[in-house]
């Protein structure tokens, strides 16, 4: 009995600075709209800057001083990025907005190494409160019982600030419908900014006041990210009491599931969220998201249409130099190019999804990973020849696919996203964990190329064969009716349904084919390496591929692919600086504030400004 | 000559809001009937009902003899109900000629094929669906840059591509010009006598109405209360007192809130 009321306690601490960050998470949502992905980065700052004011100021006074000064600083610098980074943006397609956010986490990534150093902190222990209390005969840290205190008085400030004052209730307004506030007058850029600056004050306080538990480190920023998302997602995006409820939740299933399932402990609070999320699909205490009609700001898309002369020609060209390459480029060359041709088909897979059915996938890695798992699983214990893998691996993505899609599609927009991405997590948490089978942290190693095709130049030609060719198929795709079927399902469903298509089910197929090609991908990519590990799974890797679709244009049929080549090609030199994190950072900002309508629409705009494309007619 | 459409005791609550209150009628092949009312009568929960993206509360829908309960709105239209939306749905994305090529496509049943390419497909009867409503001069325009009235004729070539036998168009004048609106509902009537195709549909134009509906329907509250040719709605006295106010409307305005 003392244990299990231990547990609970340690779980309501926990959940005391996972609950700070995800409200400030679900404030920043409702108000703006915008998914902060960079919340996490704010959390780590808000542990380091804490630590550094600990550093100097003394005592109990001094530690938490420390803490609200970190909130405070927090604060200003989220202020900082939302008039410089978001300002820019608020008006370009609301997921444009999300990259812009992920360019934040590489700079700040490297801001914090920069500053602070590789080097973890080990977090100072809260003065007067650094022994424990013995409950029913088990421990438990002081500070932890402090924490469980002060997170009813954050959640009972917050309640009163946002239900109690004009403030508050300009924000509400606005969460419900922010241009009508802005039509009686408000200054809504400057509600922004506030709610930003809350938003991520709340994100440093947790950072901060979670320091004598967890210190600051650098991998801070993407460890807690899929959290606050579960969080905010099971409890509602935009509520406080669901924050609330979420975080205890989770923490508390988390403390549990240590001791019960060690081996699934990552897993289980995914499985929370995707049941909660079949049962209440808004979350616990979330309204429905009304989707508007055409999902998209700005500049309404234009109607697609097969390659001109000029184009054939350009990429005919292209292709023929990329078949003479091994006669002129040395081996690295072919090897980069190898890669830059799986990444484009990767992102050219999620593009279709993206960009024709609007469906924004956060956890497309699942889909490339699980195809290379699938090929490095059969070549380990099944002693599969290449072929035949290479086969199967992207009949396992697509089954995959299908059954995520099957889940996943129940719902739409934000909500839709959060749980690709959770099952994302899920297969990561499950290839992570089982070690047994999947060899876990140490990956799969020794996974080579059949003899015939084991030379750098043939499995060039292979690579380029089968990349092309499935970015062929799904360009072809998109002109065929079902990607026309695909088009009109995301532009209007309502007419869809009424002319007889069944648009779950389009959409449905869609995402098993899209798994499917980036399955393909990723069976290329383990044979190319000879190993996989858990990273080409996770978060950051289903990230690259949004990025690149946004860098290269949701908007224009190429994107995917010139995103692909750009990003990977860039990647390549610039990650032969120390601080690569902190430039390709700023290049994402750049591009997104710049050339919103990504390197392949920009590039067709200035194609017909100075006449070599046709124009259309223009609203 | 049989009905084509038999409503039996339609009816749907919205907690204690009766909003549509049991509601019959029967609609004859080749027949332009209007349903008209005020604000908050319940036509669009009528239409809703009739295309099955709402479930009523009691009663039957039958076309051409065929129950439609439970029937999804893509399986209704594949039966051969057309459709026109009081905010028009298309598109946005696809060029003029696309939308209606997509509905064509659909109706052939080739959504789930590879091989061709859509916008080659069907293009003689889509422009000629075009030619009917009078676009095909803007067959290859991109959706997005109509003006609303044109919207509105390619929705009706859209809610044609069927062929449909009856055609349901929610206040298919709404945000057009006074000359536009005479126009689209001639269009109408020309392709009632052309095609045979039996046409429901609501209107708050009074004009468009006495003009061109071969019967006219009157729903008040829910509840049918006239159902005549234009010349008995006219002269009706509980018609006058519903829409000049008999004084009892404004009084329980409040209570009927669903439009």
């Amino acid at each position: 009995m003392g244990f299990f009321i231990a547990q609970i306690l340690t779980g309501l601490a926990n959940a005391s600075a996972l609950f700070m960050v995800a409200s400030g998470l679900s404030l920043i949502f409702g108000v703006t709209r915008i998914v902060n992905f960079a919340h996490g980065s704010f959390y780590m700052l808000g542990a380091y800057v804490g630590y550094s004011f600990m550093q100097v100021l003394p005592g109990a006074w001094g530690f938490w001083t420390s803490i609200l000064l970190a909130g405070l600083v927090v604060g200003i610098i989220g202020i900082v990025v939302e008039m410089l980074v978001l300002r820019p943006v608020y008006k370009a397609p609301e997921l444009f907005q999300l990259v812009a956010t992920f360019g934040v986490i590489l700079v700040v990534q490297d801001l914090t190494l920069l500053i602070w150093g590789a080097d973890d902190f080990l977090g100072p222990r809260a003065p007067g409160l650094k022994g424990i209390i013995r409950i029913m005969g088990e421990p438990v840290p002081k500070y932890d019982l402090a924490l469980i205190a002060l997170t009813p008085f954050v959640a009972f400030a917050l309640w009163w600030l946002i239900t109690k004052t004009r403030t508050g209730i300009l924000v509400r307004a606005a969460t419900q419908d922010r241009e009508m506030v802005g039509a009686l007058g408000v200054n809504q850029a400057w509600l922004f900014t506030g709610v930003f600056f809350l938003g991520c004050a709340l994100a440093g306080l947790g950072g901060a006041v979670q320091l004598p538990k967890g210190g600051a480190d650098l991998l801070m920023d993407f460890n807690i990210l899929s959290a606050i998302f579960v969080v905010v997602v099971i409890g509602g995006m935009g509520s406080l009491p669901g924050a609330y409820v979420a975080a205890v939740l989770i923490s508390v299933l988390n403390v549990f599931g240590v001791n019960y399932l060690p081996q699934s402990t990552l897993a289980l609070m995914f499985v929370v969220m995707v049941v909660v999320l079949i049962f209440r699909p808004f979350g616990l205490f979330g309204r429905e998201e009304v989707a508007g009609e055409h999902g998209q700001v700005g500049e309404p898309e234009r109607p697609i249409k097969p390659a001109g002369q000029t184009a054939r020609m350009i990429v005919m060209a292209g292709l023929v130099l990329l078949a003479f390459l091994p006669l002129i480029g040395d081996s690295f060359l072919l090897v980069l190019i190898t890669d830059i041709a799986i990444f484009c088909l990767f992102a050219a897979s999620l593009h279709f999804l993206l960009g024709l059915g609007g469906l924004v996938s956060f956890g497309h890695a699942a889909y490339f990973g699980g195809g290379a798992y699938a090929a490095a699983l059969l070549v380990t214990y099944a002693g599969t020849p290449m072929e035949l893998a290479l086969i199967l691996a992207p009949l396992a993505a697509g089954l995959t696919a299908i059954i995520f899609g099957w889940v996943c599609l129940r719902l739409t927009g934000v909500y839709f996203a959060m749980l690709t991405l959770a099952f994302a997590q899920l297969l990561w948490s499950l290839v992570f964990q089982w070690g047994d089978f999947t060899g876990g942290d140490d990956g799969l190693v020794d996974i080579w190329p059949s003899e015939w095709a084991s030379g750098t130049t043939t499995f060039y030609y292979l690579a380029l064969v089968l990349c092309i060719g499935g970015i062929i198929i799904l360009r072809h795709t998109a002109h065929a009716p079902f990607g026309y079927a695909l088009r009109g399902a995301r532009d209007s469903a309502r007419q869809a349904e009424a002319t007889g298509i069944n648009t779950k089910h389009v959409q449905w197929v869609a995402f098993g084919f899209a798994g499917a090609m980036a399955g393909i991908a990723g069976g290329l990519f383990v044979f190319s390496k000879g190993s996989i590990f858990p990273n080409e799974l996770e978060i950051a890797r289903s990230f690259d591929a949004l990025i690149v679709v946004f860098l290269g244009g949701v908007k224009t049929l190429a994107g995917g692919v010139v995103g692909g080549a750009a990003l990977e090609g860039a990647k390549d030199y610039i990650t032969r600086f120390e601080y690569w994190r902190l430039l390709l950072g700023l290049l994402i900002i750049f591009v997104v504030i710049v050339a919103p309508d990504g390197i392949a629409g920009t590039l067709r705009k200035w194609a017909e400004k100075i006449g070599l494309m046709k124009r259309e007619d223009q609203a | 000559m049989s009905a084509v459409l038999q409503v039996n005791g339609l009816s749907k609550e919205f907690g204690a809001i009766q909003a549509v209150d049991n509601v019959s009628f029967e609609l004859q092949k080749g027949e332009l009937l209007a349903l008209i009312g005020p604000n908050g009568a319940g036509k669009s929960t009528c239409f809703n009902m009739l295309m099955g993206q709402l479930k009523s509360s009691g009663g039957t829908v039958r076309l051409n003899g065929k129950d439609l309960k439970g029937l999804k709105p893509r399986q209704i239209w594949r039966l051969g109900v057309g459709r026109t939306f009081q905010i028009t749905g298309t598109y946005a994305s696809m060029t003029v000629i696309e939308n209606v090529q997509m509905a064509l496509i659909s109706h052939h049943r080739k959504i789930y094929t590879l091989l061709p390419r859509a916008h080659l497909m069907y293009r003689d009867e889509a422009l000629a669906l075009l030619d009917l409503v009078g676009m095909a001069d803007q067959s290859e325009r991109h959706c997005a840059v109509l003006a609303y009235g044109d919207l509105k004729r390619l929705e009706l070539a859209i809610a044609l591509a069927h062929e449909p036998t009856l055609l349901l168009m929610d206040e298919p004048t709404a945000g057009m010009a006074p000359a536009e609106r005479i126009a689209l509902m001639q269009l109408t009537a020309d392709i009632v006598e052309s095609r045979g195709v039996s046409v429901l549909f609501t209107e708050h134009d009074m004009d468009v109405v006495f003009a061109h509906a071969h019967r006219v329907m009157v729903l008040n509250r829910g509840q049918l209360i006239a159902n005549g040719s234009v010349d008995e709605i006219r002269n009706d006295e509980r018609v006058r007192e519903v829409y000049l106010g008999g004084g009892t409307l404004f009084k329980h305005d409040g209570e009927s809130a669903n439009a």
